[in-house]
C-alpha cells in the first residue's frame, strides 16, 4: 500500500517537472505542426476557414516559377555562404589559437562580435557602407567595375553581397566551433609529431586536420541548414527583388501568408521548406559521417 | 627557435591583428558615422578618423522615435523568455535524467526530434493561434512561440546525468523529495552551466526578428530588432541617425556579451555539441 502511495507520488512529481514544457510544447509547436499540415490542404485565407482541396497547393507549387526561382535563388546563396564561411572561419581559427592569453581573448573577441548582433543593425550598417552615394566601400566597386554599384538594386550583384553580409554576421560562430575543436586537439600529438621531425604542414595535415574533421562536418551541416532559412537580411536589404533576383523559399511563405493572404499556399510551401531541411540534413549528416569515418 | 620560425610566426601574428581590425571596421564606422553631424557625414571631408563629437543624432533617435518603448519591449520579453525556457527547460531536464515515469522515452525523443525543426515552418499556424488566442500585438504573442528551445533540456540533461549519484542519496536519506533535490543540489552543482544558457538564451531571444515582426504591427509594441528598421522610413537617409539608432539597439547584447564573454562562448560551445 505505501509503495502504491509513493509510486503514485512519484509520478505526479514527475508529471509536474515535466509539465510547464510540455503544456507550451503543446501549445506553440505541436498544435501549430498539425494545423500546417491541415491547412496546407485547403484554399484558406490567413484567418478564416477554408475549403478542402486535396493537393491541389502542391500541384500549384510545381507550376509556380516563383518556386522555382526561390529555390535557385536558395541554392545560389548556398553556395555563395556555406564553403567559404567554413573555409575562412577554420582559417580565423587557425590564426587565433596560435596565439595565448589576453591577446587571443581579444582577438576572438573582435571576430566573434558581430554575431551577437540584431540582424537589423547589421544590415543597416552595411546599407550605410554599400550606400551608392555615399559608401565608403562604393570606391572598392568604382575600381574594380569602372563606377558605383547600387548593390542591393543589381541582379548580379545583390545575392553575393546579401552572402557577405551573412558571412561577416554569423562567421564568429563557426570561428568558435572550430576553436572548441582545435583546443580538443592532444597537445601530446603535436610533441609526438615533432619528434618525429613533422613540420607544421604534416602536422595539420597528419594530425588537426583527421582530428578536426568532424567539427568541420558539424559546421557544413549547421551552416547548410541555416542558410536555407535565410529571410532576415534578405528581406531588409532587398525585399526579395530587383525582378526576384534574391527571392528565396521563406520570403515566398511570407508573401503569400501576410500580404497576398493565402494561408493554404503558404503552409504548402512551408512544408516543402520543411521537407527539403529535413532531407537535406539527414543526406548531408550521413554522407559526412561516411567521409569522416574513412 | 630558429629565425625564420620567428619571423614568420610574427608575420601570422600581424596578419592576425590586422584581419580583426578590418573585420570589426564595419562596427567602427558605424560609430564614426553616428558621433557626426548628418552634413559632415556627406561632406568630401569626412575621413576614417573621428574629427567631431556631435551626440545631436543620438538625442534625436532617443526622443524622436519610439525607441524607449522599443526598449521596454525587448526587455520584457527577452527577461520573461529567458526565465521561462531556463525553468521549464531545467525541470523537464531534471525528469528525465534523474526520474522513472511512463513516455519518459517519447518525450525525450520529441525533444530532440523539435530539435531539428525549423520553426520558421510553423510561422503561419503559430500567427493564427496567437491570433485566435487575442495576442497580436502584446507581450503574450511575441513571448509564447519563444519559449520552445530544445537545447536548453539536452544539455541540463547531460550536466544533471554527470552528477555522481551519492549526492542524490544523502538529500533522500534526509527526507528531501525531489524538488529540494533538484533547487538545493543539482542547480547549485550547475551554476555556471545555467549563466551561460541563461545569457545566451536572453542574446537569442534579444535578436528575434521574424517573429516579432510578424506578430506586432503597431510601433509602439515593437522590439528592438524590429523597431529600428521603422527609423530608416521614417528619416529617410540620414545616417548619423540611422547609426546612432542601429547602435544603441545593439548595446545591451554587446555589453552582455563583454561583460560575459567566457560564458557565452562557452555556451555556444556547449549547446553545439562540441564541449561537454
Amino acid at each position: 500500500m505505501a509503495t502504491h502511495y509513493n509510486r503514485r507520488k512519484h509520478l505526479a512529481i514527475a508529471f509536474s517537472l515535466v509539465a510547464p514544457f510540455v503544456f507550451f510544447f503543446c501549445l506553440v509547436f505541436l498544435w501549430p505542426a498539425i494545423r500546417v499540415v491541415e491547412l496546407s490542404f485547403t484554399n484558406g485565407p490567413l484567418i478564416g476557414e477554408g475549403e478542402w482541396v486535396g493537393l491541389e497547393n502542391y500541384r500549384r507549387i510545381l507550376t509556380d516559377n516563383l518556386f522555382y526561382t526561390s529555390l535557385k535563388n536558395n541554392g545560389y546563396f548556398i553556395l555563395l555562404t556555406v564553403v567559404p564561411t567554413t573555409v575562412l572561419a577554420l582559417t580565423i581559427a587557425l590564426l587565433v589559437n596560435r596565439l595565448s592569453g589576453r591577446l587571443q581573448a581579444a582577438m576572438l573577441a573582435l571576430f566573434f562580435l558581430p554575431y551577437i548582433l540584431p540582424v537589423s543593425v547589421v544590415t543597416m550598417i552595411w546599407t550605410w557602407m554599400l550606400d551608392f552615394q555615399f559608401g565608403i566601400l562604393q570606391p572598392a566597386f568604382a575600381f574594380f567595375t569602372g563606377k558605383p554599384v547600387p548593390v542591393f538594386k543589381d541582379p548580379y550583384w545583390v545575392m553575393p553581397m546579401v552572402a557577405v553580409v551573412t558571412i561577416w554576421w554569423t562567421n564568429g560562430f563557426n570561428v568558435l566551433l572550430f576553436i572548441a575543436g582545435l583546443r580538443n586537439v592532444p597537445q601530446e600529438l603535436y610533441e609526438a609529431a615533432a619528434l618525429d621531425g613533422a613540420n607544421s604542414r604534416q602536422q595539420f595535415r597528419r594530425v588537426t586536420w583527421p582530428l578536426l574533421w568532424p567539427v568541420t562536418a558539424l559546421v557544413l551541416t549547421l551552416q547548410l541548414i541555416l542558410q536555407l532559412k535565410i529571410f532576415d537580411q534578405v528581406y531588409l536589404m532587398s525585399e526579395g527583388g530587383p525582378f526576384n533576383s534574391s527571392y528565396v523559399l521563406l520570403l515566398m511563405v511570407y508573401r503569400e501568408a501576410f500580404q497576398l493572404n493565402h494561408g493554404g499556399y503558404a503552409s504548402a510551401i512551408a512544408l516543402v521548406l520543411f521537407v527539403v531541411i529535413m532531407v537535406v540534413s539527414v543526406l548531408q549528416f550521413q554522407v559526412l559521417k561516411v567521409r569522416g569515418a574513412r | 627557435m630558429s629565425t625564420a620560425r620567428r619571423i614568420e610566426n610574427s608575420i601570422l601574428t600581424i596578419l592576425t591583428i590586422v584581419g580583426a581590425a578590418l573585420w570589426i571596421f564595419p562596427l567602427y564606422w558605424a560609430f564614426v558615422t553616428s558621433i557626426r553631424s548628418e552634413d559632415r557625414v556627406v561632406s568630401e571631408q569626412a575621413g576614417l578618423i573621428p574629427d567631431e563629437f556631435n551626440l545631436a543624432s543620438y538625442i534625436d533617435v532617443l526622443f524622436n522615435t519610439r525607441l524607449l518603448n522599443w526598449y521596454m519591449n525587448s526587455i520584457v520579453t527577452s527577461v520573461i523568455i529567458t526565465v521561462v525556457v531556463i525553468v521549464s527547460g531545467m525541470m523537464c531536464a531534471y525528469a528525465l535524467s534523474q526520474m522513472r515515469f511512463p513516455g519518459r522515452r517519447l518525450l525525450y525523443g520529441v525533444v530532440l526530434a523539435s530539435f531539428m525543426v525549423p520553426t520558421q515552418a510553423l510561422v503561419v499556424t503559430q500567427f493564427i493561434l496567437m491570433n485566435s488566442l487575442g495576442f497580436i500585438n502584446t507581450w503574450a504573442g511575441i513571448i509564447l512561440p519563444q519559449l520552445i528551445v530544445p537545447v536548453v533540456i539536452i544539455v541540463y540533461k547531460q550536466f544533471f546525468d554527470a552528477v555522481p549519484k551519492e549526492m542524490r542519496e544523502a538529500v533522500v536519506l534526509d527526507g528531501g523529495g525531489e524538488y529540494t533535490l533538484l533547487f538545493k543540489v543539482y542547480l547549485p552543482l550547475n551554476w555556471g552551466i545555467t549563466t551561460a544558457l541563461a545569457i545566451i538564451t536572453f542574446i537569442m531571444a534579444w535578436n528575434q526578428f521574424l517573429w516579432p515582426f510578424l506578430v506586432v504591427t503597431t510601433e509602439d509594441m515593437m522590439t528592438i530588432p524590429v523597431g529600428i528598421t521603422q527609423v530608416n522610413d521614417a528619416f529617410g537617409v540620414f545616417y548619423a541617425r540611422l547609426m546612432s539608432v542601429a547602435l544603441l539597439g545593439a548595446m545591451p547584447v554587446a555589453l552582455a556579451y563583454l561583460v560575459f564573454q567566457r560564458r557565452v562562448t562557452e555556451a555556444v560551445m556547449i549547446s553545439s555539441g562540441v564541449k561537454g
